[in-house]
């Protein structure tokens, strides 16, 4: 073997393959620094199932609750609410039917819930994460003569009807979410868990 | 340079070269000496930078990155801590004071032409400096974790979400949660305090050692290297040592005047530097009625805002920083300096400021109709300001560069 002999296409093959192989290593010790910014076990245990006494809402009232650090919102809707509801036009709406939408397959309906008169959300905007305010004033003097109740949020003027629906001219891109939830009975109401398909 | 063939500071140059450092970068290195007022704002910047550095420690041993202690741990450094209420206030004016010097010395950079070739790296590192300070800002706003700090926050990682596909796992793994929480208070305090300076230093060091490399640029956008004497020196060029260094130094007590001013007077600028809903404790159930970013960022969240589809929104405010980046290949003017550009440059330039300033103010107001009409306005002007730049600066009129620069 001589000794004073370079071979360049030897030592690119080298030098390739070492780099090669060096930059999988860190590429893999990338990995568990990567992971470890992830919800950690104890966020996602924080972020279980809650469970609601909706006992004392009363019509027309909107109960907030704190589940994975979001206000999840109860509605109890009044029928006259309802019945605005269902004279939104649905040519107003971005997704009137929450094709694009989040939420269970149990609440994707016309009111948006399992049972009409309690209306969840997910209270965060679809634009960008602020929490929206319940409307429920008829026709006010700062959101016009069509508004019939719902949703606004303060930060870009995004608006939901009363079933979180996103109207169309707002930034929002969907309706406001549905979270996962079922009814132990009447008055009780699980967060964060979704309904066995009847 | 002084006589170093011999002795202690022969024997250390040649173990350690500080001294030829000394005299490549500050005593043998040569500036243009028509240097204006607007040359000013360079070595504030890195002065400011030195101040958040200190103070920010100062800062970091009494501060709690905790949901439960963060608010209240700010409130102690107010009240409790010896002088905690200065080292406080210096650091939070820093932070607005710093993007007014950086501001400042962007726009030197484009009335001078400064990041034409062959500075175009110098300015390259300017424009990453310039984003790092960004994200150092947002995130160091977080943490006296008032309403503002976390709602601010909520909506800019929300940005992140409009992403196709990865946005919602991406907007989650940078939380570290569900939503803005502890976990997110905590990574913001690591990288608002060791990641992100880090790289700001290292970026400065890279923009200076670019720009010593090219020799600086001047009001009169003349290469001063081309007229050498028989010294083998810039005809003119002084040695910034003890010319510029005087200057500066000059500047940056007027700087601190007005500095100490604000610190004394008006530390919250009338809730410009310190914003009054960030006087509340986080509330994640209660959105303030009015989310308003700090003024430094509210040119591009007022395009952000003017765009009605979110994806988009998020897609021109990122296209608006990047304009910056782009200066300059976009100018394709002959000449650097704006004194020998013609009227369309002057009157582009002009737009610029005024749309710049317009979204600026709207950024910070609640959004009307008016308000939303006026910010597409001056969106459409700001980028039609870039993205025109190849065609008005080459048909332009020029008027001739001079062969040496000019003082007046």
């Amino acid at each position: 073997m001589s000794n004073d002999a370079v071979d360049p296409a030897r030592r690119r093959l080298l030098a390739g393959t070492a780099g090669a192989v060096g930059g999988v290593g860190l590429a893999t010790m990338a990995v568990p620094f990567i992971s470890s910014m992830q919800p950690s076990a104890r966020t996602q245990a924080a972020g279980g199932p809650v469970e609601v006494d909706i006992s004392k809402l009363a019509p027309g009232e909107l109960m907030v609750i704190e589940w994975r650090r979001r206000p999840v919102w109860v509605l109890r809707r009044t029928q006259e609410e309802l019945d605005n509801l269902a004279k939104v036009s649905t040519d107003a709406l971005r997704d009137p039917e929450s094709h694009e939408s989040e939420q269970p397959a149990y609440a994707r309906n016309a009111d948006r819930s399992i049972k009409p008169e309690y209306l969840v959300l997910i209270g965060v905007c679809t634009h960008l994460g602020c929490s929206p305010k319940y409307r429920p004033d008829v026709a006010p003097a700062d959101l016009g003569a069509d508004w019939k109740g719902g949703f606004l949020c303060p930060c870009h003027g995004g608006r939901y009807d009363l079933a979180g629906r996103v109207f169309k001219g707002v930034p929002p891109p969907l309706n406001l979410a549905v979270p996962p939830h079922k009814y132990l009975s009447d008055t009780r109401l699980v967060i964060g868990e979704d309904q066995e398909t009847a | 340079m002084a006589n170093r063939s011999s002795g202690l500071a022969r024997w250390i140059d040649d173990r350690f070269p500080i001294f030829d450092w000394w005299d490549d970068h500050v005593g043998q290195y040569y500036a243009p000496k028509n240097f204006n007022f607007w040359y000013f704002f360079g070595s504030l910047a890195l002065a400011v930078l030195v101040l958040q550095i200190v103070t920010g420690i100062f800062l970091t041993m009494h501060y709690k990155p905790s949901e439960d202690q963060a608010f209240a741990s700010i409130e102690y450094i107010m009240r409790d801590v010896n002088w905690g209420w200065l080292i406080r206030y210096l650091h939070s004016t820093g932070a607005s004071m710093f993007f007014v010097v950086v501001y400042l010395h962007m726009f030197r950079g484009i009335i001078y032409g400064s990041g034409k070739g062959p500075r175009e790296l110098v300015w390259l590192f300017g424009m990453v400096i310039y984003v790092l300070l960004m994200a150092e800002a947002f995130m160091g706003y977080l943490l006296p974790w008032g309403q503002m700090s976390y709602w601010g926050a909520q909506v800019i990682i929300s940005l992140f979400g409009a992403i196709p596909i990865i946005g919602d796992g991406l907007s989650l793994w940078i939380r570290g949660d569900f939503a803005v929480g502890d976990p997110t208070l905590n990574r913001f305090f690591a990288l608002h305090v060791a990641a992100v300076p880090l790289l700001i230093v290292a970026l400065v060091f890279f923009h200076i050692i670019a720009l010593h490399e090219t020799g600086s640029n001047n009001p009169d956008g003349v290469e001063i290297k081309k007229k050498k004497g028989a010294d083998g020196k810039p005809l003119d060029g002084i040695p910034f040592h003890p010319y510029y260094t005087v200057k500066d130094i000059w500047g940056l007590s007027v700087f601190a005047l007005i500095f100490a001013a604000i610190v004394f007077f008006v530390p919250e600028m009338w809730g410009k530097f310190l914003e009054p809903d960030n006087f509340k404790p986080a509330d994640a159930m209660v959105t303030p009625p009015h989310i308003a970013p700090l003024w430094y960022f509210a040119p591009f969240y007022s395009i952000l805002r003017a765009v009605p589809d979110k994806f988009l929104g998020v897609v021109a405010m990122g296209g608006a920083i990047f304009m910056l980046f782009l200066v300059p290949w976009l100018d394709r003017s002959p000449v650097k300096s704006i004194r020998y550009r013609g009227p369309l440059n002057r009157i582009a330039l002009a737009i610029f400021v005024v749309s710049f300033i317009g979204l600026g103010y709207l950024g910070t107001q609640p959004p009307s109709d008016l308000y939303t009409l006026l910010a597409r306005v001056f969106a459409v002007l700001y980028f039609l300001f870039f993205l025109s730049m190849p065609i008005y600066t080459r048909i332009d009129r020029t008027r001739p560069v001079p062969e040496r620069v000019t003082t007046k």
